[in-house]
């Protein structure tokens, strides 16, 4: 019997001041168009190219993200330039189908493809939801700001042979049994 | 203040216009206050703090089509929201407002209300049943389970009152309640009543007929357009009836001290219970309806007995 008055009116009398008292608290959200909401900085949004300290394109076109992406938003076709690095020929997101769920950033090998805090994405039209690269390459760094994938990889490119990347040990002569 | 006396049509109109602009300004009202209580900030875009949010809401609510399903039974379809609306005014008939505003001086006040709210589960139990769809019968059939548990207490809920008053004039309740409002002796009762308003009126914490999480809209799930606007309007209704009740019955209606008229009195009153009918929709969940019928039966009935024997023990023994 007590147990009862206690569950049923105490706890609810309880769960009322509790509620009475928001009140008198600031609200949490914020009135949108007129106000912008603070985004943080990992928030999940539009999807950007970026490119490294030197200019150039990160996206080495490995296709990891299209692998990666669980509503196979992303489409690309892999090129190489005269000097060895490999790039995007085309790059395509459909946005109208991605979900912003941010596995092709955490695929990506090189830092390339990077979310942003960018939520404002509506078209009328549905084909404006597909993005090329041009739409997506920005012209800076993104969020890693000294990567530069040809500079650390062992890969070798023009002007670039094996073991002169940053930290790379000399290329080891398998064929010779000197120490 | 003289054309304003019991019975004049000047009073008849001013309530009943009070009466539905409240209701409907209720709709604005609530949703602010839900937003405040929710830490968000709610309507406050049209007009004057969002008070113009009822007339964008009644622009909208007649310009919708008003359809009636192909499949439902039309008569009853289309008088079941008619019925709320109806039988809800009726009850404001009897409410002793002040001293001067009133529609009728009616002997058996009490009982009037009481009989007017059983009519109103017609209400709800036609509409859900007309329309001819599974939701809205589950809906009318948790109404119907609902109506069965709660009326019973209710009633004998209100009786300790009326003992104490003898008298089953509502006006004559108030009037008595001049060396003492009712709250005090019968805070018991007043519990249960309380309860059983939240029920009657279908608010949320036994908005079980609607339940929009569980079955839809409920017994509503088909209306649409001003007959939908009708249900909406008439539980706000029901719910400054509730509250107007709970005034007049516990806390002494129009009596306070003189500095204000007693039309404020009322309304202050009257409004404090509106606010917290709406905290107790922000705050409280909704049991299941074997559990508010178990817990009306098992729990509140005999509580609400007992209550009634202690008053007439007590009234009995000071004779």
């Amino acid at each position: 019997m007590f147990s009862l008055i206690r569950d049923t009116l105490l706890s609810q009398a309880v769960t009322l001041w509790r509620v009475f008292r928001k009140l008198f608290v600031k609200a949490d959200t914020v009135q949108y168009p007129d106000e912008q909401p603070y985004m943080f900085p990992r928030w999940r949004g539009r999807i950007i190219l970026s490119r490294d300290p030197d200019g150039e394109e990160r996206c080495v076109a490995c296709n990891l993200c299209a692998v990666a992406c669980p509503v196979d938003c992303i489409a690309l076709q892999k090129a190489e330039t005269e000097d060895g690095r490999w790039y995007p020929e085309f790059f395509r997101i459909n946005f109208s189908r991605c979900i912003m769920c941010g596995f092709c950033e955490e695929a990506c090998p090189t830092n390339a493809i990077q979310l942003t805090p960018d939520f404002e994405m509506a078209e009328y039209v549905r084909q404006d939801m597909v993005w090329e690269k041009e739409d997506l390459l920005i012209d800076g760094t993104g969020k890693y700001h000294d990567y530069n994938f040809y500079r650390v990889a062992g890969k070798r490119v023009a002007g670039k042979d094996k073991g002169e990347a940053l930290n790379e040990a000399e290329p080891v002569d398998v064929r010779s049994l000197l120490p | 203040m003289s054309s304003f006396a019991v019975g004049s049509g000047l009073s008849i109109a001013s309530i009943l216009l009070a009466v539905i602009v409240l209701a409907a300004m209720l709709i604005w009202v609530e949703r602010r206050l839900l937003g405040f209580w929710q830490e968000r900030l709610g309507p406050n875009r049209v007009g004057w703090f969002g008070i113009l949010q009822v007339v964008a809401d009644m622009i909208k609510i007649f310009t919708k089509e008003d359809w009636v399903p192909p499949f439902a039974d039309r008569l009853s379809f289309v008088l079941a929201p008619a019925i709320i609306m109806v039988v809800v005014l009726m009850s404001f008939a009897v409410i002793p407002f002040t001293p001067e505003i009133g529609v009728i001086d009616s002997n058996i006040g009490v009982l009037f209300v009481l009989a007017m709210a059983s009519l109103g589960a017609y209400s709800v139990m036609l509409g859900g049943l007309s329309s001819n769809n599974k939701y809205a019968l589950l809906g009318s059939l948790r109404a119907a389970a609902q109506m069965v548990s709660y009326e019973v207490f209710m009633g004998i809920s209100l009786l300790g009152v009326v003992v104490l008053a003898g008298s089953f004039n509502l006006r004559g309740i108030v009037e008595s309640q001049a060396d003492g409002w009712y709250i005090i002796p019968q805070c018991i009762g007043f519990l249960i009543f309380l309860i059983a308003g939240v029920a009657e009126s279908h608010r949320l914490p036994f908005d079980i007929p609607e339940a929009e999480q569980e079955i839809c809209a409920g017994y509503h799930t088909e209306y649409s357009g001003m007959k939908f606007g009708m249900f909406f309007v008439g539980e706000y209704l029901g719910l400054v009836l509730i509250s107007s009740l709970i005034t007049v019955l516990f806390f002494g209606g129009w009596l306070g001290p003189s500095f204000l008229p007693p039309i404020v009195w009322f309304a202050l009153k009257a409004g404090f219970f509106i606010a917290f009918f709406i905290l107790m929709r922000a705050a409280l969940p909704r049991p299941r309806y074997d559990q508010l019928m178990s817990y009306g039966w098992l729990f509140l009935l005999p509580l609400s007995l007992l209550n009634l024997l202690l008053t007439g023990v007590v009234v009995l023994s000071t004779l």
